[in-house]
């Protein structure tokens, strides 16, 4: 057991924990932070997607001591004061969810995609989100979500750090 | 709001409503109000409920919406969320009748305490079966507030009749047969596009899951799993698990587990006793690669309600037949790797049992449990919160007996999510399929002959959409050597494929058009119309003339779960490899009054994008009783990359009955491709998933 302390969504938090417990439990379990997804265990769905220090990585294959001293920002971190951040929306707008497992990791990927790359072509959206599996196969609704943020047509407009 | 009402709607018209005799839901009628407020709960008799409660003069009497005294509108049903969209559903049909907002509805879902017992979820029967006792409930409220207002000649909203619980057992007639639902044509909520209700809880991480539900004081479970199929337990030593600080060890004859206060340190016990548990493993499970020849051996006599279904002399029609041809078509095992994985918390308070699951059968899991515990159903309790996806995978209770069998041990809640890796491996899978099929064209492109069978898969969409004159159709089960069970639209995703592939070799045989064969053959209006809808929009006739290095169109139709379907693709072929690419589909699909377009499109969408899946590259590999490919690495599912150019064509039939949609649009994407694969490399395909034999070099 070892102490880590680390940002996660603006708040610092402290957990006492094994080193090599991976992120996602110590989110889910320790931290209460359910919006971030069990899906693989082994880094192959994307559905643990977390920020940390702004990159999308999967929570599930990170030990909770890699995470030391850094920024996490999670599914529930991204609203502001009740506001929907614009990928939200634009999830919401465009139907963009079947059982809606997925859909937190899907809009980590898709947040963190906008804030590098404002304007992508469908083939780096394609490349950004190829890997985050959705079972329920949304991906055409996914897509024209991600199409509506970049086109700039959801009003909310949050970022996430 | 262009979806509001207008005010007139809230105008009181006539008749009347009972409110059923309390003490038959005494129980359910108090836990609920325990926890919706006081209020009227209006208890409707159904005709045609497919769950068995209290019987009353042939219906079934229902506790099936309740109005708060915030005028808020709940509807209780049995049915379950896992993405088909039911929810939403259920709550604008009953805005529908209601003349209220969608916002004014909330849906209790799959909490076997408090609601009627609608049966499972499948077969895409919640909209066929369970929205029209949602109308016709939520009529029958609209009728009595109206009478209600009539009687005391002013207006009334839903909260005055809620308030004032005389006013509503002042009519206490008999529910008028027949309330009158509106018809599609006034729908002003229905048909039109409607996001999944709790989408925000979706979006911000709110929602919480099967495996996001916490309880206090909650332990999480592992389960100590065999090596390989068919291993039995012989000997484990307990003792070094049980030295752990906080972990329980169950175990109790097969079944061995832990318990532990976070889910990793569950996980080191049950490595624990991994390493020092004995197994009798069982040598005789086969390899995929002696599938098909172990399926025909170990078939099983037909007979009874699998007897073969026809007419004719089919016999003597091939025999006579001047074009013949035979051909047999395999479809692999499937799994249905749901995202979300099987998760259940299981508690356990003063002798009662609540389970947290994620199942499409909640009263079924309920009685699975109580069977398990040797404890009345009435003592258990299964809620079913929205869950991450099930494609028919998820009719069963395993994770949830395995928590409730921990958590009796611990004394405390657990919480057990099973791993990607169990999902893949104690799942049970979609069957494996042998399809042999013989069949005979005369000289005017007609189908005179038509013999099927099916080995192993099942009925689903089995008999032919063609007329034949002489046909037999067949369903032989076999000793499947995997756990199999439901798949979505069950096996029509083998029987439509190996039809629709096969009526193209007839087609080619024939010397005619696959379009204009089908045309020809067809005793189906409603699937002519799709066909020719989806042929139209791709321009079927020109594309097919045209030629592209690599690349040809195909087409399928079919019907199942009373709807239909049909799609033309173009697909691009490797010739290094044989394997397929898709690259446009046009699909067009039909289930009656369109209920909520955004929601069809998505599933229509999805059941493509899924087939395409199985079409493209999912086949479970075993040996020795162990899966070869039991992870996302290994078992390539349908991904972002794969999304060809999609057209979809729903057609909107407002004067016929809504039917279900989560299903029958994955069965025409396999055989369309598979058709055009042939157009590209003129050989048949005749297995899922579909690969051409590499062009020599």
């Amino acid at each position: 057991m070892a102490i880590f302390r680390f940002t996660v969504n603006g708040q610092e938090r402290k957990v006492d924990t094994e080193p090599e417990r991976p992120l996602l439990e110590v989110l889910r379990e320790d931290l209460k932070l359910t919006g971030t997804k069990y899906g693989c265990g082994e880094g192959q769905c994307r559905a643990c997607t977390v920020l940390l220090d702004g990159k999308p990585i999967v929570s599930c294959v990170t030990p909770v001591r890699t995470a030391a001293g850094k920024r996490i920002v999670t599914i529930e971190g991204l609203a502001e004061g009740g506001r929907l951040h614009r990928v939200q929306q634009a999830f919401i707008d465009e139907g963009a969810m079947q059982c809606g497992y997925c859909t937190s990791g899907m809009v980590l990927r898709t947040a963190a995609l906008l804030d590098a790359n404002p304007n992508p072509t469908a083939a780096q959206v394609i490349d950004a989100l190829d890997g985050s599996l959705c079972r329920c196969c949304g991906y055409p609704r996914i897509l024209a979500a991600v199409r509506r943020v970049a086109d700039g047509k959801t009003r909310a407009e949050v970022r996430h750090d | 709001m262009t979806n509001k009402p207008p005010a007139e709607c809230f105008e009181p018209e006539r008749h009347e409503l009972r409110e059923g005799p309390a003490y038959i839901f005494e129980v359910s009628r108090r836990q609920f109000l325990e926890t919706a407020g006081a209020g009227l709960l209006i208890i409707a008799v159904q005709q045609s409920a497919e769950g068995q409660r209290q019987s009353n003069g042939g219906g079934t009497l229902e506790a099936r919406l309740h109005i708060g005294e915030d005028g808020r509108i709940t509807i209780l049903t049995g049915k379950v969320e896992e993405g088909q969209g039911p929810r939403t559903e259920l709550a604008a049909a009953a805005a529908e009748e209601l003349r209220v907002p969608l916002d004014q509805v909330q849906v209790v879902m799959a909490d076997t305490d408090v609601v009627p017992n609608d049966g499972i979820t499948a077969g895409s029967r919640s909209t066929p079966g369970t929205v029209p006792l949602v109308r016709r409930a939520a009529a029958a409220a609209r009728e009595l507030l109206a009478s209600a207002a009539q009687r005391e000649n002013r207006a009334l909203t839903y909260k005055d009749l809620a308030r004032s619980p005389e006013l509503a057992k002042a009519y206490n007639a008999p529910l008028p047969e027949g309330v009158s639902v509106t018809p599609a044509k006034d729908w002003k909520l229905l048909g039109t596009p409607q996001p999944r209700m709790n989408a925000r809880d979706v979006v911000t991480g709110a929602h919480h899951f099967p495996a996001d539900i916490e309880r206090p004081g909650m332990l999480y479970g592992s389960i100590l799993r065999p090596p390989s199929y068919g291993a039995k337990l012989v000997s484990v030593d307990l003792d070094s698990a049980k030295k752990l600080p906080g972990v329980t060890v169950v175990r109790e004859g097969e079944f061995a587990g832990c318990a532990a206060p976070t889910s990793f340190q569950a996980r080191k016990a049950v490595q624990v006793l991994a390493a020092a548990a004995q197994w009798k493993e069982n040598e005789q499970q086969p390899s995929n690669d002696a599938l098909f020849d172990y399926l025909k051996s170990h078939a099983q006599s037909d007979g009874g309600r699998n007897r073969p279904q026809g007419k004719g002399d089919v016999d003597a029609a091939l025999a006579r037949a001047k074009t013949r041809l035979k051909a047999t078509y395999r479809t692999a095992y499937v799994q249905h790797a749901p995202m979300e994985p099987r998760a259940a918390v299981a508690e356990w308070q003063d002798g009662k049992l609540t389970v947290w699951t994620g199942t499409s059968n909640p009263f079924s899991v309920r009685d699975q449990l109580a069977q398990a515990f040797q404890m009345p159903a009435q003592r258990v309790r299964v809620i079913v919160p929205d869950f991450g996806g099930g494609f028919g995978g998820k009719h069963t209770g395993e994770a949830a007996i395995e928590a409730a069998r921990l958590a009796k041990e611990a004394g405390k809640p657990v919480s057990l999510r099973w791993t990607r890796a169990e999902e893949f491996m104690w799942a049970y899978f979609r069957p494996a399929a042998l399809i042999e099929i013989d069949a005979a064209v005369d000289e005017n492109k007609a189908l005179t002959a038509w013999d099927f069978v099916n080995y192993n898969s099942g009925t689903a969409a089995i008999d032919t959409p063609y007329r034949a004159p002489n046909s037999r159709v067949r369903y032989v089960p076999c000793d499947s050597p995997l756990r199999q069970g439901s798949y979505r639209a069950l096996a029509s995703t083998a029987n439509n494929f190996a039809r629709e592939a096969f009526t193209d070799e007839l087609a080619a045989a024939a010397g005619a058009d696959p379009l204009e064969f089908r045309l020809a053959n067809l005793d189906n209006e409603r699937i002519r119309e799709v066909l020719l809808a989806a042929t139209k929009k791709f321009q079927w006739a020109d594309r097919r003339k045209t030629r592209v290095a690599n690349r040809g169109v195909g087409l399928a139709c079919g019907t199942e779960k009373n709807s239909v379907v049909a799609a033309c693709v173009e697909v691009e072929v490797d010739p290094r490899t044989g394997a397929p690419k898709l690259i446009e589909i046009c699909q067009a699909f039909e289930c009656g009054a369109v209920l909520n377009p955004l929601n069809l499109q998505s599933q229509v969408e999805g059941c493509i994008l899924m087939g395409l899946g199985a079409a493209l590259r999912e086949e479970i590999l075993f040996d020795k009783g162990r899966l070869k490919n039991g992870r996302f690495a290994g078992y390539r599912v349908t991904r972002f990359r794969d999304v060809p150019k999609m057209d979809i064509v729903l057609v909107d039939k407002k004067d016929a009955e809504p039917v279900g949609a989560g299903e029958t649009p994955i069965i025409a994407v396999a055989p369309a491709m598979a058709n055009a694969m042939f157009a590209v490399t003129g050989q048949r395909v005749r297995s899922l998933p579909l690969r051409a034999a590499p062009a020599k070099a």
